[in-house]
């Protein structure tokens, strides 16, 4: 599982009060936390509170750069504010850029200019399976969005083992949503077989369970499931432990990682490892 | 529109080591990045290595095919390894301390301590020094075994699920490489390095030994078992990526078919050549699933594996 952590975001508040204060301790922390648990990516997203994003995206990109050897994931839906991160990141640990849908209205080459910043940084990107219409909402737009996208990637030079598709996830208690944890696996299944390598599939983890009771619960489950379609990647809290713990056991349990009496403790150490 | 390319890849690779070093001869085993014979000739890494057995004491139950091939030295470790490197070409050797075995002599740690001296002396290539597989005296014995051997980079067996913590500390403290033993079973192999490796001791100078199987007496299960300790390898699992090395001599002359006499067993074929023959199929089955040491007996056995091993990865290697 290429984990990529998500605390590092100013949609958290303490975050938020590091960026306005420009206060490194708080994200010094949470690097080097988030490393000890696996993180194979840190991912990087300065929120909509900053005033200056770009500034914002430096200094956090410095900020934890400096603090851990762990490559970043610079998260924004701005290509301005990502190129500003990839101004000042040291990509020669690998970067990941995320994310770019296929297109959208006010930007219809906006993937384009996403897989331009990763061929010239040696990077990859997550791309959406989204369009100009928005998240599709069933199995077959996904799939064709996905396919897509991977052609357009390939004909602009980036092989599928440098894509992470993201099926984009919806809170499960958002009406009519309750239909798209079913529908994303199915599609992953399709958009496993598209290319030899098949892409990366990744997933904004978290976002299944907003506003529900049982976060963690509705999220490990989900991972579980979605591990055993094959999906390979997710942006995850890696403090949560029971969540760290059904990847280790899913993973092992689709023979990705050799069985061992201590097999969870073998997943932490060797997490992080696997980028 | 580019096609990605669709031949196999591994994004991990097998350990690599060198044995001995120094004022000594060195060896060095690992670093495949593919599977044997998987495509990429840089890709498959060093060259497997035959490490040729040299007993503390004259062993009691071997058969005449094989005692006949040592008969002059038998009685001698260090004429044994001189031998061994002169004649037969060995260039690593494993010394077996059969002898320390409580129902084969029970010899003692200032015996194991002198062979090991003596064998140091008499060659300059790298050594394996393998316990007797009793627990209790090879905890007694192989500390002193691998202070004896301080300094010299060798390779200390084996360390077990039930029975590790002493020769783990003491390879440590000597710096010295380690054997990770598991009874065919994969799942405890992998728990042995995790515990080798939670005492401290770096997963890059561990060497995995699955108990192996010899042609007809469990071969397929050695084979499956080492080649998927290979395969998680390559796949990047860190706790699994040491080279391996497996115990052919010992268990090929154990079959029957090797050792039985002309007399026993006319039609089975000339005793002289089918013993060597049982031995040198072993081998070459068990090198196609990547392991990189193989631990071999017989002269004759030894030369044809080594010539396979030179046809298809090259002398220089």
């Amino acid at each position: 599982m290429i984990a990529i952590a998500e605390r590092i975001n100013g949609q958290f508040l303490d975050v938020k009060a590091a960026i306005a204060d420009k206060d490194p301790a708080p994200v010094v922390e949470l690097a080097k936390k988030q490393t000890e648990a696996g993180a194979a990516y840190l991912d990087i997203n300065v929120g909509t509170a900053a005033a200056d994003q770009q500034d914002a995206i430096k200094w956090l990109v410095e900020t934890a750069q400096g603090a851990v050897e762990t490559p970043l994931c610079l998260d924004s839906q701005k290509p301005d504010v990502i190129k500003a991160g990839l101004q000042v990141c040291d990509t020669s640990r690998g970067v990941l850029l995320n994310s770019t849908p296929l297109d959208k209205k006010s930007d219809p080459e906006v993937l384009d200019k996403y897989v331009e910043m990763a061929n010239a940084s040696g990077g990859s990107i997550i791309a959406l399976t989204m369009n100009v219409e928005g998240v599709p909402q069933n199995v077959d737009n996904r799939v064709a969005i996905a396919a897509e996208i991977i052609t357009k990637c390939m004909e602009l030079g980036m092989t599928p083992d440098r894509l992470f598709i993201d099926p984009i996830i919806l809170p499960v208690n958002v009406p009519g949503a309750q239909e798209q944890p079913d529908n994303i696996l199915a599609a992953i299944d399709q958009i496993l077989l598209m290319s030899d390598p098949p892409p990366h599939i990744t997933m904004g983890l978290s976002n299944l369970s907003q506003g529900t009771t049982k976060r963690s619960l509705i999220n490990r489950t989900f991972l579980a499931m979605a591990i055993s379609h094959g999906c390979d990647s997710a942006i995850i809290d890696v403090l949560d432990e029971p969540l760290v713990d059904v990847v280790a056991t899913a993973e092992m349990l689709m023979n990705k990682q050799i069985y061992s009496d201590s097999f969870l403790k073998a997943y932490r150490s060797m997490a992080g490892g696997r980028r | 529109m580019p096609l990605p390319p669709v031949k196999e890849t591994y994004s991990g690779q097998v350990n690599e080591i060198t044995l001995g070093g120094g004022d000594r001869k060195s060896v060095t085993i690992g670093g495949a990045k593919t599977i044997p014979h998987g495509g990429d000739r840089e890709a498959t890494g060093r060259r497997p290595v035959i490490a040729v057995d040299v007993l503390d004491a004259p062993p009691e139950d071997w058969p005449p095919v094989l005692a006949d091939a040592y008969a002059d030295v038998l009685q001698d470790p260090a004429a044994w390894a001189t031998k061994a490197v002169e004649t037969v070409g060995a260039e690593l050797l494993c010394v077996k301390f059969d002898g320390i075995h409580p129902d084969k002599g029970d010899r003692d740690a200032d015996h194991a301590v002198q062979v090991t001296r003596k064998v140091l002396e008499a060659v300059d290539v790298p050594l394996i020094l393998w316990g007797c597989g009793n627990d209790d005296k090879d905890n007694a014995v192989m500390p002193k075994v691998s202070e004896a051997a301080k300094g010299r980079n060798v390779l200390l067996g084996t360390v077990t699920e039930d029975n590790y913590k002493n020769l783990t500390a003491i390879a440590l403290a000597d710096s010295h490489f380690l054997i990770s033993q598991a009874p065919l079973d994969i799942n405890i192999a992998k728990q042995v390095n995790i515990l080798v490796s939670d005492m401290g001791f770096p997963l890059e100078r561990l060497v995995m030994f699955q108990t192996t199987g010899a042609l007809g007496y469990g071969l397929e299960y050695a084979y499956s078992i080492q080649e998927r300790e290979c395969l998680a390898a390559l796949a990047g699992d860190k706790l699994m990526a040491m080279p391996q090395i497996c115990d052919v001599g010992y268990e090929a002359w154990r079959a029957k078919e090797a050792k039985i006499s002309d007399e026993d067993a006319p039609e089975w074929g000339d005793a002289a050549r089918r013993g060597p023959l049982w031995e040198t199929v072993t081998a070459i089955a068990l090198l196609q699933s990547g392991v990189d040491i193989v631990r071999m007996r017989h002269p004759k056995a030894i030369a044809r594996v080594q010539a396979y091993i030179n046809g298809l990865w090259g002398s220089d290697a």
